[in-house]
């Protein structure tokens, strides 16, 4: 078994014509909180969603636990998915079920156990997330930052050994915020998964992460550690971690030069 | 001459864009029937959708039943006290309402109430990435939302048009006999006489369950295949209630040519 | 729990949906009251059927006893030949006669059967001989008009 549980190489993606990813490569040790950051339409949810095997690599290697991606029958995807949790961006619960119901989902669907088993591990489950007391809420009764932590207790249910987290800080308040990051740390660390972050919240995950890789324009235009990226000079990572207007990300849309347009020249 | 040819193009692409979600209709389809076989197995899957298909469209199908039927006795006395045969009017509201409006109006009110419920539902939930997360579950979303919801649909269809039927024909019945008083006797027995249950009754409820399948895969096909956005979500609602609507009264008109032929 | 209720609702919907086709079946049409067991089967050839249609019902004074199965054209004979599916309840002696009848003015076409007085009963396959044959409404008015100008013609003469 080697020690990453990710493993990309030269890997390519294209949206019909479109070149979206362009020859990334990553990996991320077992055990490890691994930020994909960049701007937004960078391709780096495309990049998540190759991971968790919604998508297909258009070439290059993707390997996961092992297994390559690029040449897995539905089953074979579907057994690899059943070691995999995913944050979604809103937590995507069940809105027809309650907390205890969305989190038992998995369990029912996969596990073939006794109802009370069900309950106690649910209620686990729960408990880690610090929401056991909601277990019977609807999730339309849930704040923002609960209704995530409900969606991570669904998604750590199977007990996986990979974390996908789409956006996981996005429309937080600082507290809940705050309360995610921790988790998303903890979790990692007590259970020994993997966490894949995709965030633009730089601050957040420079506290929290192992490792970060910033893509941009469908390249990896700069990884390291986060006493690295701090200490970084380069322009663009600059710009990011300093939350920066103008730089190598340009502040305005390219345009024909402002002078020539309001006809001032004339 | 360009414009004329811009057009012809853009009229091109719709015929090929049709034909193409025709396709995609299709494979959605056959992919449901052959998802169905974990829905059998988990039947309270399907409990669960029969529910909120049928149950919740009963009061509404109940009283339009009872409605159209009574507007049938009404008008049909009128029309058949012309001829002096008033006393066909069982045999007037119930073969309109066993062929035709039975069947028909109840899949038009169901495309209404059902489908589009089913189609918001699917959107919504397909916009929110609650089929996304099930399937990073590894838990087909065909074969967990979308085959139970069709079971679900199709049964409630027939059972949802015969009640219909049967108000209606007891609106009829109220109206006809017990408010003008046509005798009672020879509306039953001359109904009795005239609707048979295999050309009459079964193939309208053969047309229903027709219908069902019809409206619930056009509903959930709009649903799945909406743009995940509010607007896409209502733009599909709004097709599906067209869509089957218009899917309705083709197939029946099919429907009635195949079955009632008077060969 | 909650699934309880649920199972319950949709129960009382699956029981009403059983209530209602029962109830069109047995109050509405007219399930059980012939089944091709318990028939048989009678021709009888017609000069003119006039709008008979398949499933029309045979009645005898007044009683529906069969409903016709079949109707074909006899291309030798160029007559309308009727197949008729006889409850088996009902006897009928051989030299039975069949007429087609219309209910009202402008009711449905049925077929009228009036018993003879032979010993021997009908059986399956048997012919009908002594048929009448549909009277058509196009030919009973134009007679009318005819006998009516006619009579106009008689009664104006000796004026």
């Amino acid at each position: 078994m080697s020690d990453n549980l990710i493993e990309i190489r030269d890997l390519s993606f294209a949206y019909r014509e479109r070149l979206v990813l362009k020859g990334i490569n990553l990996s991320a040790r077992r055990g490890q909180v691994v930020a994909i950051m960049g701007i937004s339409g960078g391709g780096k949810t495309t990049l998540l969603r190759l991971i968790g095997g919604a998508l297909r690599p258009t070439s290059g290697v993707l390997n996961v636990d092992g297994v390559d991606m690029s040449h897995l029958d539905r089953d074979g995807l579907y057994r690899l998915r059943r070691r995999m949790g995913m944050l979604f961006q809103f937590g995507a619960l069940f809105t027809d079920m309650s907390v205890f119901d969305n989190v038992a989902f998995p369990l029912r669907e996969h596990a073939d156990l006794p109802e009370e088993m069900i309950r106690d591990l649910v209620l686990m489950k729960l408990n880690a997330v610090g929401l056991r007391g909601a277990h019977d809420l609807m999730p339309s009764e849930l704040s923002g930052g609960m209704a995530r932590r409900v969606a991570l207790a669904r998604a750590i249910a199977l007990e996986p050994s990979l974390i996908l987290y789409d956006e996981p800080f996005a429309g937080l308040d600082p507290i809940s915020l705050g309360v995610t990051g921790n988790l998303i740390r903890r979790l990692t660390d007590t259970l020994g998964v993997t966490s894949i972050v995709v965030t633009h919240d730089i601050q957040e995950s420079l506290r929290m992460v192992d490792y970060v890789y910033f893509v941009s324009e469908g390249v990896i235009a700069a990884q390291g550690t986060p006493d690295e990226l701090r200490a970084s000079t380069e322009p663009f990572v600059h710009q990011f971690v300093h939350g920066e207007e103008d730089g190598p990300v340009p502040f305005h849309y390219p345009a024909p030069a402002y002078a020539d347009e309001l006809e001032l020249a004339a | 001459m360009n414009n004329l040819l811009n057009s012809l193009r853009g009229i091109g692409a719709h015929v090929i864009d049709g034909i193409w979600r025709m396709g995609v209709a299709t494979r959605f389809f056959l992919m449901t029937l052959l998802q169905s076989g974990q829905s059998f197995r988990r039947f309270h899957l399907i409990i669960r959708e029969i529910f909120s298909a049928g149950v919740l469209s009963l009061i509404i199908i109940l009283v339009s039943g009872l409605f159209v039927g009574m507007v049938l006795g009404l008008q049909g006395y009128e029309t058949l006290q012309t001829y002096g045969s008033e006393e066909a009017l069982g045999v007037l509201v119930s073969l309109s309402l066993v062929r035709e409006l039975g069947p028909v109006v109840a899949a038009l009110l169901f495309a209404s109430r059902a489908g589009s419920a089913i189609t918001a539902e699917i959107g919504l939930m397909k916009a929110t990435e609650q089929l996304a997360a099930m399937e990073m579950m590894a838990v087909d979303p065909v074969a967990r939302v979308v085959a139970p919801r069709f079971w679900g649909a199709v049964i409630s269809m027939p059972i949802l048009a015969a009640l219909f039927s049967a108000m209606g024909i007891l609106g009829g019945y109220l109206v006809g006999v017990v408010l003008i008083g046509v005798d009672e006797g020879a509306f039953w027995s001359q109904m009795q006489a005239a609707v048979d249950f295999r050309e009459d009754i079964l193939n309208g409820v053969i047309k229903s369950v027709v219908f069902g399948v019809a409206v619930t895969a056009i509903a959930l096909f709009e649903g799945y295949d909406a743009p995940p956005t509010a607007e896409g979500v209502s733009r599909a609602t709004t097709r599906t209630v067209v869509t089957s609507s218009l899917a309705i009264l083709g197939l029946d008109f099919i429907l009635t040519a195949f079955m009632f032929r008077g060969v | 729990m909650q699934r309880a209720t649920l199972d319950l609702w949709v129960g009382i919907f699956v029981v009403a949906g059983i209530a209602a086709v029962l109830f069109l079946a047995l109050r509405v049409g007219n399930m059980g009251s012939f089944d091709s067991a318990s028939t048989y089967t009678v021709k009888a050839s017609f000069d003119n059927i006039g709008g008979l249609k398949a499933r029309a019902p045979i009645k005898s004074a007044g009683v529906v006893v069969g409903r016709v199965s079949e109707i074909g054209f006899d291309s030798n004979m160029y007559e309308a030949t009727v197949m008729m599916k006889l409850d088996t309840r009902y006897k009928f002696p051989k030299d039975t006669s069949a007429s087609i009848m219309t209910s009202g003015l402008l009711g449905e076409q049925y077929i009228a059967l009036e018993a003879g007085g032979e010993d021997k009963k009908l059986v399956e396959g048997d012919h009908l001989k002594i048929t009448q044959g549909a009277v058509v409404l196009e030919n009973l008015i134009g007679q009318f008009l005819y006998n009516k100008s006619e009579g106009e013609s008689k009664t104006a003469e000796p004026r």
